[in-house]
């Protein structure tokens, strides 16, 4: 059944591209998308044997892979608590994701593709999920990025886009430079990749200082810190988080599924897979809160000025991947788990929801040209604000229990930097529900600005178009826009993502962080001994346990003052605070800071060696300068142009003749 | 087979068919076309002959095999081969890269069509003599001209800037083999004999291994090619033909690496490990230098070529590293190399064919038309980086690994060519491959003939095969590769205790 799981989708993947021409558009969405609805049922029952029931965990070795010396490295399906519920997150999303695409997609020549791509994506995640050992989660890390690499510029014609798929990638491969050396670290120092010896080796590496890149240091502390940067890259931590935002110029159900449910956990999956090493060091869990603390509040303020409806809930995903990596730094595994799980129902939702949106204005994603469409598109209208809700963390909602409870946890942390988190993170609350009615009022509620300049509008939404020449649709700039409703096939996506994001929260922290959680969780999850975060949480004062509510409310009334009552407020704040106003809506301005300081260097340094390096000095000196002094020498006297072939031949000739000569004379002796 | 083995039947086959070509008179096209079938068919026959002989091959042993022998010259020199776990890879890489060159040249070669046919076929049993000669004498002698016949083939069916590309080749290459010969004299003179199997027990002094170990290098560093002597590279690829660079990234450039396990690292231990920081600086430097030249290229195919060096330099780096997986890791990024900057030659004479240029700028959007090309371009450009799942991924990894274990700054600095490696290829394919197809002429260009097909098919089962399953290259070299450490570390320890015994 794992086998099946897994490779369901590579079958749907290699059908579909390999046969993609040949059958056309219609089968390859067939195929992939009930092959994925096969994988998503049985995962939910996966789920139900090996998380809720007895099921014990296992991790049957399909093939050898990589055997070199000590080294031994197979292919393998881990399958435990944390895998089935990565299994049901991954297959349940892209399932519908694959579903919702049929609709979305419509119009495009290249479906087959598409539909391709998504299947490798969620094969090669599912590898990453099983794996068994931390070379087999590199190869399926690396495969998440390429298919993310793929679908980011799917709309290849677009500059953009491929912009925005290379600087996915390579950014992601930054993150994958620290990865790859922590795995190297673990390797020289346990002698193995395998989950379980490092796992074995962990206690004695906590104890051990090494000498590595010119300093002693704490042997542990190191290979957290470098596997950590994987997760901060696949993540998109601070820092190495530019990549997120750009890579909504793919399809939104791309954004849905790779770019909020799926890939972007990627960390906080492999920090909770590798609790056993985190939680020998406690200062590498210190920089985890850290760096998740000042993501989630980073993020939060970015979100809080942008105009795109994609890019608002990139930010978004940020932020709460920041919630997460608090949730692991101090401790509560479970609980970053349980948030990726609820996370994965909503933000999908949310960005299927805004898929929805652009569907029915003709692919126009700034909200400054919306406005009003609750009326027009009524259940997708509901259906985000449902997904609003669960963000922002209504109570009972999915978001209220695992954000909520990520506050706590920070509050109780046993880290240095603790309330420098739970101050972040309570902060971040407020700006999340701001933002997040922000876009809903934007969106739904006000003016009809749609109406007034639907030409305008036009020049924003060529790249659908710029691909697909030859589709019919070409009724609107030329026509006024009529927003319409969503077909079914897109609707009952959102349905079910609604239902997850209501009540997977209710039905499931029992299991998760709840009483049935060490029955639930079994040995997937690793806890120090002197972890008592879990417990510490239920007893943090009532002020700890209501300000996320609180800050919801109060995040709530301002974007209903601004965006409601006077529309004026947010403009005339802007022009107040410029300099505040532009560092966020230009991001803290990383971009521009990264091209100055990487970017434009590279390049210039490539070109320097290149010309000064290559060029003027090893040529110059060497080969060319040489010629320069034969010319001078021989006076140009020999024809130089037919002379090297017979040079070298008579090098070579008069080279055997004297070491022949010299084995004769050696013979004689 | 008149007294000779399999090696020697690999070796001959082609100089059979040479021959048979320089038989047939005439230049018309019927007689072009038998030429071809004829290089195409013994280069076929030599790679099923190569696969018989991998067949007996025994991959549980360190020993060399298939070894046969006979007096030759003098007392000292022998007609000897012989193959080991190291060696038989890169003999069945020339021989699979055999057919496809010919194949690869069928139409784009239109002129001297006979005299091409037979460089390449001499070539080939140049090639094939390096990698199993076992006399010091015989692999000098087919090591040097080897070289003769790239020449040729750079000189005679190259660019507009041919002469001056051989004749940096030849430069650069002159000065290393002469170093050398006079290295196999000055070990002739202490043990006595060529023969590679009793020099690889001989223990040359300390003192002298330096010396020995310094001229072998001057040759491998050019062949390889190492930083900084790697400048002839980019302009002999820009200039040769396709198949030309084929086999320049396929195979010649394996063997200085070849050389480095054959002879430096086992035969001068103490000098390997002496030199190895230097070994290491020049890897990382190539690495690190190459890539970010490679950003700034606006030719394909100097921009392949300088990540050829880059690739080369995780392999010098590898051997140096002196254990297991770096080892190992460099034996397979070679043939992985081979597989994949090959198919990415191939790929650009692909493009080179149909609209003669190589100016990156002058493609882009070619996915609309040419999608087949597209995507197999995708999958070597991914090759390129080090795809997990890809050959690529198994040597660079192996290779890191190993020289995470010996020097933590090496692989720190090394691993930063993942992230470069990532930026120049991708930039590449993003400006040939996406965009907007808006160029006529590339518009026109039609997608992957039949024959491209043929050629390029192989190359990609193998690259994602090996990717999966390294196994059959990785177990051939295994207990080569594990006597190889054995020794080198009993030698090392026997120069520590006569080291300590002397003080």
């Amino acid at each position: 059944m794992y086998t099946a799981i897994v490779f369901l989708p590579l079958a749907g993947f290699l059908i579909a591209g390999i046969f993609g021409r040949q059958m056309g558009p219609r089968p390859a969405e067939v195929i992939t998308t009930t092959f994925l609805m096969i994988s998503a049922l049985l995962s939910w029952v996966a789920f139900a044997q090996v998380g809720l029931g007895s099921a014990p965990a296992t991790a049957p070795v399909l093939a050898n892979w990589i055997t070199s010396g000590t080294m031994k490295i197979d292919w393998a399906l881990r399958i435990d608590t944390l895998t089935v519920v990565m299994l049901v997150v991954i297959n349940t999303v892209s399932a519908l994701v694959h579903l919702y695409s049929v609709g979305y997609m419509h119009e495009d020549p290249h479906r087959q593709r598409f539909f391709a791509y998504l299947s490798l994506f969620t094969f090669a995640m599912l590898m990453l999920v099983t794996a068994d050992n931390l070379v087999q989660m590199f190869f399926g890390w690396e495969g998440v990025g390429l298919a993310s690499y793929l679908l980011i510029g799917f709309w290849y014609e677009k500059p953009s886009a491929n912009a925005a798929a290379i600087k996915a990638f390579v950014v992601n491969r930054v993150g994958d430079f620290g990865f790859a050396l922590g795995i190297f670290m673990l390797f020289a120092l346990t002698g193995s990749v395998s989950l379980d010896h490092i796992f074995a080796a962990a206690p004695g590496l906590a104890e051990k200082t090494v000498h590595v890149f010119g300093m002693d240091v704490n042997a542990m502390t190191m290979i957290c810190l470098l596997l950590f940067m994987g997760a901060m890259g696949k993540s998109a931590q601070f820092l190495l988080h530019t990549w997120l935002p750009d890579a909504m110029e793919g399809p939104t159900p791309v954004s849905a599924l790779i770019h909020a449910a799926t890939m972007v956990t990627a960390g906080v999956f492999m920090v909770s897979r590798l609790s056993p090493l985190f939680e020998t060091s406690p200062d590498a869990l210190n920089i985890v809160i850290i760096f998740g603390a000042t993501t989630a509040f980073f993020a939060a303020t970015v979100g809080l000025v942008q105009n795109d409806i994609k890019r608002v809930i990139a930010y978004s995903t940020c932020s709460q991947l920041g919630y997460m990596f608090v949730a692991c730094g101090a401790g509560a595994y479970n609980l970053a788990v349980f948030h990726l799980f609820t996370h994965a129902f909503f933000k999908a939702l949310l960005f299927l929801g805004a898929g929805s949106v652009i569907h029915a204005m003709h692919h126009e994603q700034d909200m400054r040209r919306m406005g009003g469409l609750a009326k027009h598109i009524p259940i997708t209208f509901w259906m985000m604000t449902i997904g609003t809700f669960a963000l922002t963390g209504l109570p009972l909602t999915a978001g209220f229990f695992s954000k909520d409870a990520i506050i706590e946890a920070a509050f109780v942390a046993h880290r240095p930097a603790a309330l420098y988190a739970f101050v972040m993170v309570v902060i971040a609350a407020g700006l999340t529900s701001f933002y997040s009615w922000r876009l809903v009022f934007l969106t739904f509620f006000g003016k009809e600005r749609w109406a007034e300049d639907a030409h305008d509008a036009h020049g924003h939404d060529d790249h659908v178009h710029a691909v697909a020449d030859d589709h019919a649709h070409d009724d609107h700039g030329h026509h006024k826009l009529e927003p319409h409703e969503s077909p079914n096939v897109m609707l009952i996506p959102l349905y079910v993502l609604a239902l997850g994001a209501l009540f997977a929260g209710l039905l499931f922290k029992d299991y998760f962080i709840g009483d049935k959680m060490s029955a639930f969780w079994k040995q997937a999850l690793f806890f120090g001994k002197d972890n008592k975060v879990l417990e510490e949480m239920h007893h943090v004062p009532a002020f700890v346990a209501l300000v996320a509510t609180y800050m919801m409310l109060i995040g709530l009334a301002v974007a209903v003052w601004f965006y409601i009552f006077s529309p004026d407020t947010p403009r005339k704040l802007a022009e107040q605070h410029r300099p505040l106003y532009l560092f966020f809506l230009n991001k803290w301005y990383f971009d521009e800071l990264y091209d100055l300081i990487f970017v434009r260097p590279a390049f210039w340094l490539g070109r320097l060696f290149w010309k000064g390096g290559d060029g003027r000095i090893i040529d110059g000196l060497g080969p060319n300068g040489i010629s320069a002094r034969i010319d001078d020498l021989a006076g140009r006297v020999v024809k130089l142009q037919t002379g090297y072939i017979y040079h070298y031949a008579f090098a070579m000739m008069i080279g055997l003749a004297a070491i022949i000569t010299w084995f004769m004379l050696g013979g004689v002796h | 087979m008149f007294g000779f083995g399999i090696l020697s039947g690999l070796i001959i086959l082609p100089l059979v068919g040479a021959a048979f070509i320089l038989l047939l008179r005439g230049e018309s096209e019927a007689v072009l076309r038998n030429v071809r079938w004829t290089a195409l068919l013994t280069t076929i026959i030599t790679f099923l002959l190569s696969l018989y002989a991998w067949s007996l091959f025994d991959t549980h042993s360190a020993d060399f095999q298939l070894v046969e022998q006979k007096a030759w010259l003098g007392s000292g020199i022998i007609y000897k081969l012989g193959v080991d776990g190291i060696a038989m890879p890169f003999v069945l890489l020339t021989t699979l890269l055999m057919p496809i060159c010919i194949l690869a040249s069928w139409e784009s070669i239109t002129t001297r069509v006979k005299e091409y046919m037979v460089a390449f076929l001499v070539l080939e049993t140049l090639m094939i003599g390096v990698f199993c000669a076992l006399d010091l004498v015989l692999f000098y002698l087919f090591f040097e001209a080897g070289l003769i016949p790239m020449f040729l083939i750079i000189g005679v069916w190259g660019g507009k800037n041919r002469i001056y590309a051989s004749f940096k080749f030849f430069l650069y290459t002159l000065l290393g083999s002469l170093l050398m010969l006079l290295a196999i004299m000055a070990m002739y003179g202490v043990a006595g004999t060529t023969d590679i199997v009793t020099l690889l027990k001989t223990s040359f002094p300390s003192s002298m291994q330096k010396w020995l170990w310094l001229a072998f290098f001057a040759s491998f560093a050019v062949k390889m090619p190492m930083w900084p002597v790697h400048t002839w590279l980019p302009d002999a690829h820009v200039e040769a033909p396709t198949a030309g660079s084929v086999i320049l990234a396929g195979i010649l450039l394996k063997m200085g690496g070849y050389g480095f396990i054959r002879f430096s690292l086992p035969m001068f231990p103490e000098a390997s490990q002496y030199f190895a920081p230097l070994v290491w600086t020049l890897s990382i430097i190539a690495i690190v230098y190459t890539s970010l030249v490679a950003l700034v290229q606006e030719d394909m195919k100097k921009l392949i070529a300088y990540s050829s060096v880059a690739h080369m330099g995780f392999v010098t780096m590898g051997l140096f590293a002196m254990n297991a997986q770096g080892v190992q890791g460099a034996v397979f990024q070679m043939v992985s190399h081979g597989l994949v900057s090959g198919a990415l030659f191939l790929c650009v004479g692909v493009v080179y064919d149909r609209l003669h240029t190589r100016e990156i700028s002058a493609y882009g959007g070619i996915v609309k038309n040419m999608p087949m090309y597209a995507f197999v371009m995708m999958l070597f450009t991914m090759a390129n980086v080090g795809l997990p799942g890809t050959s690529g991924f198994v040597g660079e990894f192996l290779t890191l690994a190993g020289a995470f274990r010996a020097n933590t700054w090496v692989a720190f600095f090394a691993t930063t060519g993942v992230i470069l490696s990532a930026g120049y290829a991708l930039y590449l394919y993003r400006r040939v491959i996406f965009g907007v197809l808006d160029k006529p002429a590339v518009a026109a260009m039609k997608d992957l003939s039949a024959r491209e097909i043929i050629c390029l098919a192989p190359l990609l089962v193998l690259t994602i095969y090996y990717g999966i399953h390294p196994g059959p290259i990785l177990e051939a070299c295994a207990p080569a590769v594990d006597l190889l450490i054995k020794n080198y570390q009993t030698a090392i320890a026997a120069a520590k205790t006569a080291a300590v015994a002397l003080h």
